[in-house]
């Protein structure tokens, strides 16, 4: 197989990834390391740079489609972001100091855990009291919902900003958006809704591996060859995902790309056990 | 509508434009790299299996800039791929002058600290 080929294939996977991802909420990246890693025998750091970019070109692609749907929320995620971004830099430190082992079986348990929540159905809670401490960050805001503006309160805020610090760690040091434990904040600790949290959440993904990416580029873990059809391929799908997300049906999608990352997070697991990544 | 919805709604706006923009700029000059690199080393055997690192000339962002105006494929891809990263840290800075101009200083500031924060990774630190 030579470069072109390598790469045409390497493309279409990342296509694929950044489709599901953004349907999700959950972010491409979460699919790339573990098919760099296991399809095409990429060593772990090369997976986890070029993943980093591409989480950023999903982020910030599907993003700019949402902002304009008035979803995400921006007060909550710049404010969320300050956790992120320092977890990123302690995910990025702990990175150093880890075998490639250790790290496909931390991506292994996290792919698991996504799946995890992400096939688990959940309702809005509808109006709830806002904590004061929400009230006074200014957090609470309104969405356009089925029959107008909805509007939600938020709560549980210190619990989301630790929640939000492991996913900046797990970010840096997986190269990954987080966007499970992202979501697992908001719409669990914080009670944000759900179509709020994960546009918010993608919508604080690029910020964090933003964070995480100056400092794998100095360290030379950001390979042109491979970022490229990585970041061109996850982008396009991306694109194509946010389009669909706002006509489809949340639980069918959550069903779907879990059983895809069960499979996957078994994979990294067996493989980093047995030493063979 | 309250006079920070309306606000809020500029600023996203106008953020989204920003995010479209960066990201479309980044893609372009990917794939304008992307073609002078299969130009050159289309038919080589791609090796990523053992991490050897990407060399000086890969990893700093004076020495990405230079490459990319010697037309080396590998650094005008670099190039773009520094783009996208700018693009959330432009984000970043764009809302905390909106917020400024808002007169939402509490939200001015929590976003001054990550935008240090970004700054900080991709200039200060050594790696």
């Amino acid at each position: 197989m030579n470069v072109l080929e390598f790469s045409a294939l390497i493309a279409l996977g990342s296509l694929l990834a950044g489709f599901l991802g953004a349907l999700t909420g959950l972010g491409g990246g979460v699919v790339v390391v573990p098919m760099l890693a296991l399809l095409f025998h990429v060593d772990i750091r090369y997976a986890i740079g070029a993943s980093l970019v591409s989480v950023i070109a999903t982020s910030s692609g599907a993003a700019a489609a949402y902002v304009r749907e008035g979803y995400s929320n921006i007060r909550i995620g710049m404010f969320l972001e300050t956790a992120t971004t320092v977890g990123a830099l302690a995910g990025v430190a702990i990175a150093l100091y880890v075998s490639s082992s250790a790290i496909a079986i931390v991506f292994g348990v996290v792919l698991l855990y996504s799946a995890y929540l992400s096939s688990r159905h959940y309702v809005d809670v509808a109006h709830l009291p806002s904590s004061k401490l929400a009230a006074r960050l200014r957090l609470n805001g309104s969405y356009p919902g089925l029959e107008g503006k909805e509007s939600y309160n938020v709560t549980g805020v210190p619990a989301g900003y630790g929640l939000m610090f492991v996913a900046g760690a797990l970010s840096g040091l997986l190269g990954i958006g987080s966007g499970a434990v992202k979501v697992l904040a908001m719409d669990r600790a914080m009670k944000i809704p759900f179509k709020v949290s994960t546009t918010t959440s993608n919508f604080m993904i690029g910020v964090t591996a933003a964070a995480s990416a100056g400092l794998y580029l100095h360290r030379g873990y950001i390979a042109p060859g491979l970022a490229m059809p990585v970041m061109l391929g996850v982008l396009a799908g991306s694109l194509i995902g946010a389009r669909v997300l706002v006509k489809a049906r949340v639980k069918v999608l959550r069903y779907l790309f879990a059983t895809v990352v069960v499979v996957l997070g078994l994979e990294m697991i067996y493989k980093g056990i047995s030493g063979r990544i | 509508m309250s006079a920070q919805d309306w606000g809020d709604q500029r600023i996203e706006i106008i953020i989204g434009a920003l995010l479209r923009t960066g990201v479309t700029l980044a893609a372009a000059v990917v794939f304008c790299g992307a073609v002078v690199y299969f130009a050159r080393h289309g038919g080589g055997v791609p090796n990523y299996a053992v991490f050897h690192g990407e060399p000086e000339n890969l990893k700093s962002v004076s020495a990405i800039v230079h490459g990319a105006l010697g037309m080396s494929g590998s650094a005008i891809i670099q190039l773009g791929l520094l783009l996208l990263i700018a693009t959330p840290v432009a984000r970043v800075l764009f809302s905390a002058i909106a917020f400024a101009l808002e007169r939402d200083y509490l939200y001015t500031f929590i976003t001054l600290i990550v935008l240090g924060i970004l700054l900080y990774s991709l200039f200060l630190a050594s790696g």
